[in-house]
């Protein structure tokens, strides 16, 4: 088997989709304990949801979806991540953007849609990841890595922000922390990150990316750092793990990386069992 | 030094008032009590004095070298934060934060004014321990250190003993009165605890729908409001 890898290593798409997903995953994991611990678990499904309505709108003008979708996305999670000033709050208006998004994007499909085109064919892509990270071309590579970039740079610049605004808002804001900047920052990279990640894992799996590894690192570490560092750590190695079974075994990329990232789930519950529970 | 005054100041939301006429000067060394029924406008008040809220009418006037983000807030305790993975050296220090503007890391000073707070509080040997493992009086002690590393002499603590147990309530008042004395820090409180208010404070602040009410504790307790407003909670207790 280690043979077969090995092999497979020659094509470029193969390492094209490893960094892709590497990077993606990386993104997600960071966004995602600073999103888990705000009770944002399901922005991530929220999200996709609207980026997927947008690429439908894309695909009937017959625009590049990520014209249409990135801005769209950007948007929507702006307006549900304000924190304290929000409106209408958390759980109840990522359920409304979301399927709002959902049902516009499949009725304009449907309406718009030429008859010749295969139409649960496309929907099924969007939803549940193509094989297109498979076919990931040298300039994708090359957006993805810029992305991972500003997100590691974002994260390492303004860490101490970032853990004030996620532990309480309020005190943040009253001792003088710009807090909607943060905010507004953290709201903009978790748009830009899901946009990207619909092509790796698909609309409806993406919250997986984001939650799994954050809630892993919750089970074996104490310390915010040290929760930060895990939730990498285990997406990337989810990632590297669920790419190269899905190569080997044929199997759904996406469907694999997220089962992947069950497993390891699983298995930090069960060592976090063993040692007798987080609260040490 | 007079630290911050509020003159007619009212407060509320979007622009209808809860709370009228509110005026007081607070002092530095003071240790001022806010009380009052619920829905008087506490809460709101305390808002607006973190400037988290604009005052319906009126101004809050701070002295010089002395402004809004120099409160150290002490809030009361989210949901969020009970099982926040975070060590007790991470959510005192994150007090210092406001100070930084936009540099992105703690400077050796700041982390020594959360090692003294820590010190001080008697908590520095749990640094390394997880927030969410410790005890409701202990985490309470965590975010008083953090406010007062976001403290420049000022802290403002909403309700401090929320969900403690008598003995830990009193080592906290104790431990909050003996701050106020021996670090000179000044202490503003709201509080539904009246014999603790009457017992620790220097002076009170009564806010009702009709009208605010603002004496040295001694005064207070033998004026007219005073005495309706405790009587009035003795029965309740009776």
């Amino acid at each position: 088997m280690i043979e077969k890898i090995v092999s497979y290593f020659q094509y470029d798409f193969v390492r094209f989709a490893l960094v892709a997903g590497v990077l993606i995953a990386l993104c997600a994991a960071l966004l995602g304990v600073s999103l888990v611990l705000r009770r944002y678990s399901l922005i991530g499904d929220g999200l996709s949801h609207v980026a997927f309505g947008a690429m439908t709108v894309a695909m009937i003008f017959s625009v590049t979806p990520m014209y249409v979708s990135l801005p769209v996305t950007v948007l929507a999670a702006v307006l549900l991540l304000r924190g304290d000033s929000a409106k209408l709050k958390g759980d109840s208006a990522v359920a409304v953007l979301s399927v709002s998004s959902l049902a516009i994007g499949y009725l304009l499909l449907n309406v718009f849609s030429k008859q010749t085109t295969n139409l649960s064919g496309d929907v099924c892509s969007i939803l549940f990841g193509s094989t297109s990270i498979l076919t990931l071309k040298k300039s994708d590579v090359i957006t993805c890595a810029v992305l991972a970039a500003a997100v590691i740079i974002i994260f390492a610049l303004f860490y101490n922000k970032i853990f004030a605004v996620t532990f309480d808002e309020t005190f943040a804001r009253a001792t003088g922390t710009k807090t909607s900047v943060y905010n507004l920052i953290l709201a903009v990279t978790t748009a830009v990150v899901i946009v990207l990640s619909v092509n790796l894992v698909g609309a409806l799996l993406i919250s997986a990316l984001i939650v799994f590894p954050a809630l892993c690192a919750m089970r074996l570490f104490k310390s915010f750092k040290g929760v930060m560092i895990g939730a990498a750590v285990f997406s990337v190695v989810c990632a590297v793990s669920g790419i190269l079974v899905s190569i080997v075994f044929s199997t759904p990329v996406g469907s694999t990386i997220v089962v992947c990232n069950l497993g390891v789930f699983v298995i930090c519950i069960i060592i976090d069992v063993l040692k007798g529970g987080t609260k040490r | 030094m007079e630290l911050l005054s509020l003159k007619n100041v009212s407060v509320g939301y979007e622009g209808k008032a809860v709370a009228e006429n509110i005026s007081f000067s607070v002092f530095s060394g003071d240790y001022l009590c806010i009380i009052g029924e619920n829905g008087a406008g506490k809460s709101t008040l305390m808002k607006t004095l973190l400037s988290l809220k604009a005052p319906v009418s009126g101004e809050i006037k701070f002295s010089d070298g002395f402004s809004k983000t120099s409160i150290g807030y002490l809030p009361q305790q989210t949901d969020a934060q009970k099982d926040f993975p975070a060590t007790v050296w991470e959510v005192a220090v994150s007090g210092c934060l406001g100070q930084c503007g936009f540099r992105p890391f703690y400077s050796k000073e700041q982390k020594k004014t959360a090692k003294k707070w820590l010190e001080r509080l008697e908590i520095f040997d749990l640094k390394n321990k997880s927030y969410r493992a410790l005890s409701g009086g202990q985490k309470q002690r965590v975010l008083l250190a953090r406010a007062l590393c976001a403290a420049k002499g000022l802290i403002l603590l909403d309700e401090p003993a929320a969900g403690l147990d008598p003995i830990v309530t009193k080592n906290m008042y104790d431990l909050i009165k003996d701050i106020n004395e021996k670090n000179g820090v000044t202490v503003i409180m709201v509080s539904h605890d009246l014999s603790a208010a009457m017992k620790y404070s220097t002076h009170i602040l009564q806010i009702s729908r009709s009208g605010a009410f603002f004496k040295t504790t001694e005064d207070y307790k033998n004026s007219a409001e005073g005495k309706a407003f405790l009587g009035e909670e003795d029965e309740e207790n009776d």
